[in-house]
């Protein structure tokens, strides 16, 4: 909490009319701008002398990057300038997302999430960030706007590594896309801190589970981890076992103990690397427990 | 360096503010415009000292740029009283003794109103996940707990 230098050093504070024009002024300053939504981390940083900046480029304004829409045919749009507050709050979003409700709920605190963004959680590339998973899960498609064409790309391949992604200056994220879930879909998204609420993920397990015939099982479930890798990671190994099936206690046992594998966990301030592959197992077991609970119910009510 | 000439309202009143761009929401709040309420804590978005309305939602004003503020609107713990009569969570906070230093109370004040705003019954567990992001160190959280509930019960004072 002590900050020996709290005040924020200069900057010029640039708020662009159009996407264009905040493009434009990016890419003429490679160096020395950047764009900012909440602003939850990027004032830190500044303040911390993490990043240094010249020029700071407010993207809250641009048109649409406030918008939240949902179409039942073609899934959910998040502008990139919604916050998270909004999303928790979203009929749509709890009922067919429910995983992006549950956690961003997990990010700080309420007052940090009217700020807060989704799309600036995933621009920040931060191995924890709590709604990268759910968006990987959910097989989301982040829209780039640059000085050429627009492009679209999925998730998975936008973020290169902690804080890293293929962004290039000039770049900037107006929205990301998330299709409909598979049907029948159910989801549980599990994270330890080192309080209930309120702090940064020490270890994260989002599971996404969904009937398919192709699969051996009848089952197929994607699980992704976050804070224990570089990158918030996939668990094929896990996932084609389940997959393959049968599935029984036995089988979700082995899948968690995949998982806990599969990590690639660091020691730090917040937690030791053993205890976060400890963790990683635990939290995939309890996600995979209560997301095949969820699938039994609804094949034994649908029966 | 330039100067941003800021116009907002704070506490219904309109204000025009020349402020240089890294100037924060809250440090605005205290020096331009002498309302001392809002505390400076942490200064990094982890203690809610300096928690404020902006348009009607919580925030830490730490982490908000005053010249992201021009035509919002800002509400500060100074404007939780209505012609000098408190606001019944303030009067809950005073009777239940939730308040020890006192340093963290407005920004406890303006997160629990806020969350009686969109929640005018919440249960215990909605009101410690509403104060998450306010740390005391004198209290315990029990009796501004008590408090928060106790003024979601018997609603805004009759004045």
């Amino acid at each position: 909490m002590t900050n020996p230098r709290p005040v924020l050093p200069d900057f010029e504070y640039i708020h662009p009319e159009t996407a264009k024009e905040a493009v434009i002024f990016l890419k003429s300053h490679p160096h020395d701008a950047r764009p900012f939504l909440g602003g939850t981390d990027c004032f830190n940083s500044i303040r911390d002398r993490k990043i240094s900046v010249k020029y700071l480029v407010d993207l809250k304004g641009l048109v649409g990057f406030d918008q939240l829409t949902f179409d039942t045919k073609k899934g959910l749009t998040i502008g990139a300038a919604v916050g998270m507050n909004r999303l928790i709050a979203s009929e749509d979003v709890q009922r067919v997302y429910p995983l992006i409700a549950e956690a961003a709920r997990e990010v700080g605190s309420y007052q940090l999430r009217t700020r807060a963004t989704l799309v600036g959680n995933l621009c920040n590339a931060s191995p924890c960030g709590d709604t990268i998973s759910p968006c990987l899960l959910y097989e989301g498609m982040v829209q780039i706007i640059g000085s050429g064409e627009q492009r679209t790309i999925l998730l998975a391949d936008f973020i290169l590594g902690p804080g890293k992604t293929v962004l290039t200056a000039g770049e900037i994220v107006s929205a990301i896309h998330l299709p409909l879930p598979p049907l029948g879909a159910q989801s549980a998204y599990r994270s330890i801190g080192r309080n209930a609420l309120g702090d940064l993920a020490i270890a994260a397990s989002a599971v996404l589970g969904f009937p398919d015939r192709s699969a051996h099982s009848s089952y197929r479930f994607r699980i992704a981890l976050a804070a224990v890798a570089p990158t918030v990671i996939f668990v094929p190994m896990a996932q084609e076992l389940l997959a393959a099936g049968p599935i029984d206690e036995e089988m979700l046992d082995k899948a968690a103990a995949i998982a806990g594998e599969a990590c690639k966990p660091i020691s730090d301030i917040r937690a030791s690397a053993d205890y976060r592959r400890d963790m990683v197992i635990t939290l995939t077991r309890t996600a995979l427990e209560t997301v095949w609970g969820a699938l039994n119910r609804k094949s034994k009510n649908g029966a | 360096m330039a100067v941003h000439t800021t116009q907002l309202t704070v506490n219904g009143r309109k204000e025009t503010v020349d402020v240089p761009a890294s100037m924060t929401l809250l440090r605005m709040l205290r020096e331009k415009l002498a309302l001392t309420g809002t505390k400076n804590g942490c200064e990094a978005g982890e203690c809610g000292a300096c928690t404020v309305l902006l348009d009607g939602e919580p925030v830490n004003s730490c982490i908000v740029l005053a010249v992201e503020c021009d035509g919002h609107e800002v509400y500060t713990v100074e404007g939780l009283t209505e012609n000098g009569a408190l606001e019944k969570l303030q009067e809950a906070f005073i009777d239940k003794n939730a308040i020890q230093c006192g340093f963290c109370t407005p920004g406890m004040l303006i997160s629990a109103y806020a969350l009686l705003q969109r929640n005018p019954h919440p249960s215990e567990e909605a009101i410690q996940e509403a104060l998450v992001g306010n740390l005391c160190r004198c209290t315990g959280y029990q009796r501004i707990i008590t408090a928060v509930s106790e003024a979601s019960v018997s609603g805004r004072r009759d004045s």
